[in-house]
């Protein structure tokens, strides 16, 4: 199915690198930015480089995940969603997977509570990172461990 | 995606001032960009819902950004403060550019 076995992850680790090479080549700024994408770069433009406090946000996820095609996820963030103090948004980081980006949730006062779950695909046993942006401009995180049971379906 | 299929679990009614829970699913593949078809040894196209949006009579309450990690057939949970009448409209967007959306009505009393 949508496993990756070793050898898999090499090989697209090989044809990402084929294609950053080419693309550097080419001067494609945008592709390349793209390509070099890691986990801190992606923190770092969605915070903007500010200051990411500890806290009020919890994530929750299963400590063991046996099929990594599937993992459920949620997340709650301590706020009144008032007109003048609420949510922004909410991004969702992961350390091991190919692509750092899993997602970002937008909240709005209108939501009542800041708080959503989804399902996402985990390539490797690994961290999960939450941040929330705050209507003030504060950064909240929160990281969690996820161990995946890589299962012996497809790949 | 001839087969993509919106589903959606929300309250018909509720009380004012109550905080209501959504529930959403689509059908769809969420193919990364990442797999390699086995015969040819080709990357398979990236082809994902790459956006869901829920609105409450035109307002944005709930909208968000996905990538590829997102598990295949997109579910999300989330809520809104129920405070009028009205029409939710929930739009998923594909990356092939196609969008599928699904209203469903909201009597606050």
């Amino acid at each position: 199915m949508n496993k990756f076995t070793r050898r898999e992850v090499l090989a697209i680790g090989t044809t990402a690198f084929a294609t950053v090479a080419t693309v550097a080549l080419s001067s494609s700024p945008f592709a390349l930015a793209e390509a070099k994408k890691t986990p801190k770069s992606l923190l770092e433009s969605f915070t903007g480089g500010k200051q990411v406090n500890e806290g009020k946000i919890t994530l929750e996820m299963p400590e063991i995940a046996e099929n990594g095609n599937t993992v459920p996820l949620s997340f709650k963030v301590e706020s009144p969603m008032t007109k003048d103090d609420y949510v922004k948004r909410v991004i969702i980081i992961s350390e091991g997977n190919p692509r750092p980006d899993v997602a970002t949730f937008n909240f709005s006062p209108l939501s009542g509570e800041a708080a959503a779950s989804s399902r996402m695909r985990l390539a490797k046993t690994q961290n999960i990172i939450a941040v929330a942006e705050l209507s003030d401009g504060t950064f909240h995180m929160t990281k969690t461990e996820v161990k995946v049971t890589i299962g012996g379906c497809g790949g | 995606m001839a087969n993509t299929k919106p589903r959606i679990k929300a309250p018909k009614s509720a009380k004012q001032g109550e905080i209501i829970t959504i529930k959403t699913l689509i059908s769809h593949v969420m193919e990364t960009g990442l797999r390699k078809d086995k015969k040819t040894g080709e990357l398979i196209p990236r082809q994902i819902i790459n956006k869901f949006t829920a609105k409450f009579d035109g307002a944005e309450v709930f909208s968000v950004n996905l990538d590829a990690a997102i598990s295949a057939n997109p579910y999300f949970q989330f809520t809104m403060k129920a405070e009028k009448s009205g029409e939710f409209e929930f739009i998923w967007q594909d990356d092939n550019g196609e969008t599928y959306s699904k209203k469903s009505p909201l009597t606050v009393s």
